[in-house]
């Protein structure tokens, strides 16, 4: 069987003693196309940054392509909600997606010609190249938005990882993005965290629903009929307590 | 103001001047990017400790400051690491804990009426060669540190959990930052004293802020004003014969206000 891009082992994770991940295991195969659903602040931002290296996890093992996340930074794309940037950064738009090279360009070194070239293109599939010399903080909500999926591309990830990367773009742009997606994925692995499920079933293979807990619907078994019904499993069963829901037929809770 | 030259200790005086605005430009626009103004400030105040242990140990005064803030920056950087608002309070007990010792440390130091003063409020008219030639290192120090690691502050400083993911050692670059930012306080001692430390850390990139558009410029800029501001300063403090750390710090706080009124009639402007 080949590695799995993802394979988390039973990870949990706290914060000050209050768990946010219970014991989490699940593969993500190559190439898959990964929508991570669960009510507000069930833990799927806290699963994607342990995925990403950002935060450690205090049980358990993960790993990327079969090595640690820190090891594995240069195949990895990110792009997180915009929430927490400085707004008043003095930062371009350009120097934002070069930042997209860092894992791969090594940690001191300068960004090669070839850096230069990534972050270019990453920012003209996201339609953002013209605002190149734009300071960040005189962006609008989408644009910004637009930039880091930008940084995230200039990387060129094996995996990329986002977090609700359509919250603020118009509906447009959102198309276009999944559509970029859609190309991007014949060759890399996405997983992608969000609230649009509507949108995003006509383009996902697999799903996966956490609230501290991982209820993980295998890829083979979904429909679009169940996309949608899943939809609603996080805010409707979920939430009660993590009852098994019964609208998807077949229903991979892994216990390890 | 050419007469101003002419003695040693004026010279002197200017040369810490620029020598101080280097580093001080430099690490206090990482210190206003990565908004741990706060943490500074316990580092500096805390460093008092080490001139009392300097004292009580009769060694030079600012290698005990230094060694002292090194040791206190690098306890600060393992509390406020992965929690920079929360660790608040620890922050500020290290500060008041930090200064305590110092007073105590001198209180015991018997026969030996020091002059805190000078300490506490700086005393540029009075710095030797030697703290030059510290000077000169630390800010050597400092530029290769920064160049050399531009892109990984960079990444810090505008998005610290993009930059973990991206493999960016985060958590070794903020050791060395606030390391670097101990060793600035230090410098910054002899020029306007650890009480005022932090103006002359702060205002110069928060002014700067405004009209840069890249964190290099922002740098560069910084240590412009900060010149600019200490050498006006001296200029005020020696016609006027004030204070020369508090006078810097005035003329500073004025193109603060001076930044603030403009920004604000330029927005009421464009509103309009």
């Amino acid at each position: 069987m080949a590695l799995p891009a993802i394979e988390l082992n039973g990870v949990s994770f706290f914060y000050d003693n209050h768990p946010i991940l219970t014991d989490v295991s699940m593969r993500v195969a190559e190439r898959d196309f990964l929508a991570i659903i669960g009510p507000n602040g069930s833990g799927k931002t806290t699963l994607l940054k342990i995925v990403l290296g950002i935060l450690n996890p205090r049980l358990g093992s993960v790993k990327v392509f079969g090595k640690t996340p820190s090891e594995a930074a240069g195949m990895l794309g990110y792009v997180p909600q915009d929430t927490g940037l400085n707004k008043d950064f003095p930062i371009s738009v350009q120097d934002v997606a070069l930042m997209g090279r860092l894992g791969r360009s090594g940690r001191g070194r300068r960004y090669t010609s070839e850096d230069r070239d990534f972050a270019r293109k990453a920012l003209e599939k996201a339609g953002m190249w013209e605002y190149r010399d734009r300071p960040i903080g005189k962006l609008s909500g989408g644009q910004r938005q637009r930039v880091l999926i930008a940084r995230a591309l200039s990387a060129e990830p094996r995996i990329l990882l986002m977090d609700e990367p359509t919250a603020s773009v118009d509906a447009q742009f959102q198309t276009h993005l999944y559509d970029l997606l859609k190309e991007l994925n014949s060759t890399i692995t996405i997983i992608v965290v969000s609230h649009d499920m509507s949108v995003l079933s006509g383009y996902i293979n697999s799903v996966a629903c956490v609230n501290q807990t991982l209820f993980y619907h295998d890829s083979g078994e979904i429909t679009g009929e169940m996309l949608h019904s899943a939809y609603q499993c996080p805010v409707d069963l979920i939430a009660h307590g993590g009852v098994p829901h019964r609208v998807l037929r077949k229903h991979d809770h892994e216990d390890s | 103001m050419v007469e101003v030259f002419h003695s040693e200790f004026m010279r002197n005086a200017l040369l810490a001047g620029l020598l101080a605005s280097v580093a001080c430009g430099i690490i206090g626009t990482l210190i206003v990017v990565n908004r741990i103004v706060f943490i500074s400030g316990g580092i500096a105040h805390a460093a008092y400790g080490g001139i009392g242990l300097a004292f009580f140990l009769k060694i030079p005064p600012l290698a005990g400051a230094a060694g002292f803030a090194l040791v206190i920056a690098m306890i600060m950087s393992g509390v406020t690491l992965n929690n920079k608002q929360r660790a608040d309070t620890v922050v500020g007990v290290l500060w008041a804990v930090g200064m305590a010792l110092g007073i105590i440390l001198v209180d015991l130091t018997s026969g030996y009426s020091v002059d805190l003063m000078s300490y506490l409020f700086g005393s540029i008219l009075a710095v030797p060669r030697a703290d030059l030639f510290m000077m000169v290192l630390v800010d050597i120090g400092v530029l290769i540190l920064v160049a050399a690691f531009y892109n990984g502050f960079l990444a810090m400083s505008f998005d610290e959990e993009f930059a973990r993911a991206m493999g960016v050692r985060v958590g070794l670059l903020y050791y060395v930052l606030l390391g670097m930012i101990a060793l600035s306080v230090i410098m910054l001692i002899r020029i306007v004293g650890l009480i005022l430390v932090i103006a002359l850390l702060t205002i110069p990139p928060f002014i700067a802020e405004k009209f840069c558009r890249s964190l290099k410029a922002m740098m560069v800029v910084s240590v412009f004003l900060s010149s600019i501001f200490s050498l006006v300063g001296l200029w005020f403090s020696y016609t006027l014969n004030l204070t020369s750390g508090a006078t810097i710090i005035m003329v500073a706080a004025a193109f603060f206000f001076a930044s603030v009124i403009y920004e604000r009639a330029r927005q009421y402007l464009i509103g309009a």
